[in-house]
């Protein structure tokens, strides 16, 4: 195969901007990025997939890796057991089909935990994971009157030995965080690598506000439901096949 | 019109002594009770993940609640101009602040970190009615007590009918901020009404009244001031048609859901196989705190006997109670609608009727606010004229001698 000269200049001209601007490209992708000591943003939003379809009855391994990734005790009366992610079993009242999902903190764009705070504590981050710090919730409970999805817990009983980056205390309310201490580290929640490791690799973690991510790309691309859509309260947790 | 006397009870005798004891003690019973709960977490309530909110709720709602609507005695006098209700007016003012305060504490001790109450006074997200409500509860202490001052200062006696009309104006913005904590609460079935507002308002002057009745009736019996029967009738007359609102709501709110397909499950609940919440709405709520007091306080021959009224009053707060316990605890014992369609269920009491037993520190806590409550104002009336000499119909009524009075209470 030959080219002639005007081919050549055509494809060398092409490798050659393309060289140039790769590097561009990738700093606009770093500059997006973050590193440990930056504040978060709003150019990131953390979500979840939940994939129902592959989620089976049997399995919890995702509330496992929850329990054990922020040292949820377990030896507590059921009733006040901290709880920050759930299986939850459907049964549909007229056809009888069973279906199972996790069930956690759905991460409102507009939660109703953080409106009704009467100190902030409950609060949403930038880049849509919603906390509560610890040091200024009064444990009032209102948070937990107002969340749609019966996503948080009360520590009724007094706490020992919680791990360093995860402030737990009696008295106060707690939720799924979406393993934030993991996500700064540029990990992904323990639930997600838990379900991809052990279990049926329902669920998927990433930033959707990213239209290169995977879990963009699904949302793009698939069928997802929020729960409680009537409440318009666009929330960063998706389910598929509910 | 003569002045009316206002005099500080005497309060030496044994019995004064006593009654303030009591009060004391019931009191310390309910710090022990919060501090207990405070040191060993609140798994030793009848609370939990499913019913955040219990006894102490509960108690706290009632005293806010009746603390605004005690106000209205003196409201009738300073903003409706009503001459008769003006002996009455300085007894309103001292109860809405003592009933708010003990309220407020029984609410503050039962929080999960009562020690940061510094933290809920000094950072504010004011998107919350809570926070807003920070604002309410204080201001309104601030309010009736700079009304109170103008109606007991002589020099300032001017500005009482301003003063009362700004009190006034506080305290529906205060019941209808105490009826959205719960109306604004969007996820669950039993609120997420507009009409929790003004239901908490007409709530708040049966039960104000309520409580006002029984106060002025055993203060002037227990110091054997005379007490006229016109001045009870009119209460009493007041009380019935207060009652009957509350009824009205009541009725509005059900039929409302009950319209909505989405909201049967929730009605059925409540009003046919709810278990204790279905008793107490239907015993407690319409028949003893509703429909009883009605029949007493109307009644041709009942509604004109002292102890008849008393009772009706007494009913009305018994109601009352189970009418509270049910919007909170009932309210949040059914569970969220988060599938419709779907039978829920999961480790976490999904789609399960939430369990819920008032435990004794609860009970203690709210009685020692109530106690609380009480202790202040029979203390207040002692050092300070809030009481009149007498109420007697020919010292109260500008309009009548104590003949007419005579004839009603004969008729």
């Amino acid at each position: 195969m030959s080219i002639d000269r005007r081919q050549f200049l055509a494809v060398g001209g092409a490798v050659v901007a393309s060289a140039a601007l790769a590097p561009g490209m990738r700093l606009i992708e770093l500059a997006q990025a973050r590193s440990p000591d930056q504040a978060v943003s709003n150019l990131q939003r953390w979500g979840m997939l939940v994939d129902t379809t592959r989620c089976s009855e049997g399995c919890s391994a995702c509330v496992t890796a929850c329990n054990k990734e922020n040292g949820l005790e377990q030896d507590i009366r059921l009733d006040i057991r901290p709880q920050w992610i759930r299986k939850v079993t459907l049964r549909d009242e007229n056809t009888g089909y069973v279906q199972t999902l996790p069930m956690m903190c759905q991460h409102c764009e507009e939660p109703p935990c953080a409106d009704v705070c009467p100190t902030g504590a409950s609060f949403r981050r930038a880049d849509g994971i919603v906390l509560v710090d610890r040091h200024i919730c009064i444990g009032c409970r209102y948070c937990m009157m107002a969340c749609p999805y019966k996503a948080r817990s009360f520590v009724h009983e007094n706490l020992t030995d919680q791990r360093a980056e995860i402030p737990r205390g009696k008295g106060t309310v707690e939720a799924c965080n979406l393993c934030v201490h993991r996500v700064d580290e540029g990990r992904i929640p323990a639930c997600v690598e838990a379900c991809n490791a052990d279990g049926g690799k329902a669920l998927a973690f990433g930033d959707i506000n990213d239209p290169a991510s995977d879990i963009a790309k699904r949302l793009a691309t698939q069928q997802s439901a929020e729960i409680r859509a009537d409440l318009d309260l666009n929330t960063g947790v998706r389910y598929q096949g509910l | 019109m003569k002045s009316i006397d206002f005099r500080e009870i005497e309060g030496r005798s044994l019995g004064y002594y006593a009654l303030l004891a009591f009060f004391g003690v019931l009191v310390l019973i309910g710090l022990a009770a919060a501090y207990y709960m405070e040191t060993n977490g609140h798994h030793v309530t009848g609370m939990n993940n499913q019913i955040v909110w219990g006894m102490p709720h509960v108690f706290a709602v009632f005293l806010i609640v009746s603390a605004s609507g005690v106000l209205n005695v003196a409201s009738i006098a300073s903003v409706f101009g009503r001459v008769m209700y003006k002996p009455l007016t300085r007894l309103s003012g001292l109860l809405a602040i003592t009933l708010l305060i003990g309220g407020l504490c029984v609410l503050v001790l039962d929080l999960g970190k009562p020690d940061r109450l510094i933290v809920a006074m000094t950072i504010y997200n004011f998107k919350s009615i809570f926070a807003w409500n920070i604002f309410l509860y204080t201001g309104f202490i601030a309010v009736v007590a700079i009304y109170l001052w103008m109606m007991i200062e002589r020099r300032m006696n001017v500005y009482t009918r301003p003063a009362g009309l700004l009190a006034f104006i506080w305290r529906l913005t205060l019941t209808t901020g105490t009826g959205s904590i719960f109306g604004f609460l969007i996820a669950r079935q039993a609120y997420d009404s507009a009409l929790l507002a003004p239901m908490f308002i007409i709530m708040s002057f049966a039960f104000g009244l309520a409580i006002f009745i029984l106060y002025t009736m055993s203060a002037y019996s227990l110091t054997g001031r005379p007490l006229g029967d016109e001045i009870l009738r009119r209460l009493k007359n007041l009380l019935g048609v207060f009652v009957a609102s509350v009824l009205y709501f009541v009725l509005v709110y059900h039929l409302t859901n009950l319209y909505m397909t989405a909201h049967h499950d929730f009605e059925k609940f409540i009003l046919l196989d709810g278990g204790v919440y279905t008793a107490l709405f239907w015993i407690g709520q319409v028949l003893i705190g509703g429909v009883l007091p009605l029949v007493i306080l109307y009644h041709p021959r009942l509604g004109h006997s002292r102890r008849m009224i008393a009772l009706g009053a007494a009913l009305v707060l018994v109601g009352a109670f189970c009418q509270i316990y049910v919007i909170i605890i009932g309210g949040q014992a059914f569970p969220l609608l988060l599938f419709p369609g779907k039978v829920v269920s999961s480790s976490f009491f999904d789609g399960v009727i939430g369990q819920y037993r008032p435990s004794l520190p609860e009970i203690a806590l709210g009685i020692g606010g109530v106690a609380f409550a009480l202790a202040m104002a029979t203390f207040a009336i002692k050092i300070l004229p809030f009481l009149p000499a007498s109420l007697a119909d020919a010292d109260v009524d500008p309009h009548q001698t104590g003949t007419k009075a005579t004839e009603a209470a004969h008729a």
